[in-house]
């Protein structure tokens, strides 16, 4: 239990405590996707982009878990009789539920993380992002690093921003293979059937394990999960075969920094700032620069990037990293295509 | 394997003596629920306790549970939303209770049955509301039955056991969902992901209180839930089927002799207690999400076994538990928003509820003095 959140309700008794964590009274309400707060990836670092606006702007914040696909309508619903300022849900899978809550609520302010809308609603912000730059470079990085010449991928659920990881993956080693004149083959995912390997959930450890498994068992050694807490599953079996035999790519968060337990499993992450765009968000409806319309996160604002290497950083070799500084600045000055 | 199948099948069949109980002893139906009820709050706060909650958030967390499930207008709409799908289930299973059946398959009869429902609903375009919500329920409880009815047939005709059969039923409808919502007819156009079509307007079970405040999620299917409660109290207890119903659960042999056909009851009580889970699911998409994803049934079929469990198969009984358990779920809500705490607590709860139903006899020794009654009226017998 965090102390914040006891000082806050101690606010609402005793006026005077306000002054001690500042006299602010704006909420943000944060409404979670399945999966859980403590996801150690997805959830979690949306969450922290208010925990950072706690800090910084003297924010309140609030937040309620999806423990069901069922819980979206309701759990909006309870955050709009709740006094929020601003509601941000978070995922892609939330879409449908927050543009009905934001049509009902016309003077309510919302934030959703990985959806647009189009046309744009006027009190809704979407927060989109780029990773397919991002995951381009971890597949271009993974097809250099590769023993075996098979790199593996797997998703949730087939929606836009979790194949966008894959798609980029993909290409990413696609790339290293047309300057290399190398064969890598990338399992789990074919962008332009748009199939791939899913465990259709944000939630089971042991789905993260088996399909890791069975992507290894097909020769990968390297594979990267696109699928919240799932992924963490990969890992743990990574763990226990050693990272020689089978590296993880984390999405989301630095899974290095927030899994710290398996951290010598990740070669890297492909990081996802919602946590940088969630603060960017409720900055803009505290100071009353809020409009509907879309944030982009890319490579060149620093919304999407690619995790420090850490223990691996002695086994990328030099020749690579200097060529993944290229692809890069390629990709942030539009020379390399990410998307073909 | 065997051996845990024998003893998954033994447990089950001293639960279903719990959650059906021969003589309508006050004490066992009331008494218990109530204890069990108050003992799980206290638990439940000990367990925050046990997790660095203070004092203080304990209380406020509580209040919060209140509040959020009968203190406000939208509080008592969304503990009614969430009760209708566990008491039309909760309905299902103590119905299978009392025919001696131990389903564990409400879940998969729910997917399928919801499944029915919103394909029925997006597919009869131009049809007036007054046929069409007909419509889309009674795809739902035929298809629920169907489903259900498999594993009451199995039962019938190689004496498979429900438990087992049930089980692997939900496993198989989990996929089969899957794959239907990914079908071009099905799944909604322009999302790769498994979604289906929203129902139309004229499937939507109309909401109710969109008056007062368009938030408000209560919907018509409440009166569904109380519709059903009556009708399958009616049949448990006023019909020849109801009678045969409850002979064949006491004692099948008995009813066997007396001239009953223990297979087509069989049949028959898992074939209702599936329309009801189908008509369960019907509702969530007709009346809640309007269209069915993967997740749709949210656990809901294995509440309504605790529901029933909680509710000691009585259809009034079931309604209460399920009443209860609905504003569990609205009041856990808002006791995340406004406490802040885990909203796993409510799970915590719902699961200490259901041990002390399970273990009358727990609850019997820590309140003796609730019970001098029952004691004495078992000596007599």
């Amino acid at each position: 239990m965090p102390a914040y959140k006891t000082a806050f309700v101690s606010l609402a008794i005793v006026a005077a405590l306000a002054a001690s964590t500042h006299a602010s009274a704006f909420t943000a309400c944060q409404v979670t996707d399945t999966g859980g707060i403590d996801d150690n990836s997805f959830n979690q670092t949306a969450w922290k982009g208010v925990l950072d606006a706690q800090e910084s702007l003297g924010i309140e914040g609030r937040f309620l878990e999806s423990q069901a696909e069922t819980d979206y309508d309701a759990n909006i619903n309870s955050l709009v009789n709740g006094n929020c300022d601003i509601i941000i849900t978070v995922g892609f899978l939330l879409g449908d539920a927050t543009q009905k809550a934001a049509l009902a609520n016309p003077e309510q302010l919302f934030s959703i993380v990985d959806y647009a809308y189009d046309p744009p609603l006027p009190n809704v912000l979407g927060q989109v992002y780029a990773t397919d730059e991002a995951a381009f470079l971890t597949g271009y990085l993974a097809a250099g690093m590769t023993k075996t010449g098979v790199l593996g991928t797997f998703g949730g659920i087939n929606i836009p921003p979790v194949t966008i990881f894959m798609d980029g993956f993909y290409r990413g080693a696609m790339y290293y293979n047309a300057k290399h004149e190398t064969k890598v083959s990338v399992l789990g995912w074919n962008p332009e059937t748009r199939e791939g390997l899913f465990t259709n959930n944000f939630e089971s450890l042991d789905d993260g394990r088996a399909y890791a498994q069975n992507l290894y068992d097909e020769g990968a050694d390297i594979v990267m999960p696109v699928a919240g807490p799932v992924g963490l599953g990969s890992a743990a079996l990574a763990a226990e075969l050693g990272p020689d035999a089978l590296k993880i790519i984390g999405v989301d968060a630095d899974l290095y920094i927030t899994d710290p337990n398996n951290g010598r499993v990740y070669l890297t992450s492909v990081t996802k700032r919602m946590d940088a765009t969630v603060t960017e968000v409720i900055e803009r409806a505290m100071n009353g620069s809020f409009e509907g319309g879309v944030l982009v996160g890319t490579l060149e604002n620093g919304g999407v990037g690619v995790a420090p290497f850490h223990d691996m950083q002695a086994s990328v070799p030099d020749p690579l990293k200097a060529e993944l500084e290229q692809v890069r600045a390629g990709i942030i000055d539009g020379s390399i295509p990410v998307d073909e | 394997m065997n051996n845990a199948q024998e003893s998954t099948v033994g447990l089950s069949e001293a639960l279903l003596r719990r959650a059906a109980p021969s003589r309508a002893a006050l004490e066992d139906l009331v008494v218990v629920p109530i204890f069990a009820v108050v003992v799980a709050l206290v638990l439940g706060a000990a367990a925050m306790l046990a997790t660095n909650v203070d004092l203080a958030t304990v209380g406020r967390s509580y209040v919060a549970l209140l509040n959020g499930s009968v203190g406000s207008v939208n509080a008592i709409s969304e503990t009614l939303t969430a009760a209708v799908p566990l008491t039309l289930a909760g309905l299902g299973i103590a119905l299978g209770f009392r025919a001696g059946m131990f389903n564990i398959g409400a879940e998969g009869q729910l997917l399928i049955g919801g499944m029915a429902a919103v394909i029925a609903g997006f597919s009869f375009a131009g049809l007036p509301a007054i046929v069409h919500v007909p419509l889309v329920l009674l795809a739902g409880a035929l298809a629920g039955g169907l489903y259900a009815a498999i594993a009451g047939w199995l039962r019938a005709a190689t004496g498979a056991h429900e438990v087992i059969s049930t089980i692997m039923l939900n496993l198989i409808s989990y996929r089969l969902v899957d794959y239907l919502l990914r079908l071009d007819f099905i799944q909604r156009e322009g999302r790769s992901d498994p979604i289906s079509q929203s129902v139309l307007e004229s499937a939507e079970l109309p909401r109710l209180l969109i008056w007062l405040d368009p938030n408000l999620r209560l919907h018509a299917g409440v009166f569904l839930m109380i519709a059903a409660v009556i009708v399958i109290n009616w049949l448990l207890f006023k019909t020849r089927l109801g009678f045969e119903f409850r002979a064949s659960g006491e004692n099948p042999d008995a009813a066997r002799y007396a001239g009953m056909k223990a297979g087509l009851i069989i049949v028959l009580a898992m074939g209702l207690a599936g329309a009801l889970a189908g008509l369960a699911g019907a509702n969530q998409v007709s009346g809640v999400l309007g269209r069915a994803s993967p997740g749709f049934s949210a656990g809901i079929g294995f509440d309504a076994i605790a529901v029933a469990l909680l509710g000691r198969s009585h259809p009034w009984g079931v309604l209460l538990a399920g009443l209860l358990f609905g504003a569990l779920e609205a009041g856990g809500r808002q006791m995340q928003v406004e406490a802040g705490v885990s909203i796993d607590l409510i799970g915590i709860i719902q699961a200490l509820i259901i041990v002390f139903i399970a273990a009358p006899l727990l609850v019997r020794t820590l309140f003796p003095w609730g019970f001098r009654k029952a004691e004495r009226a078992e000596r007599e017998e």
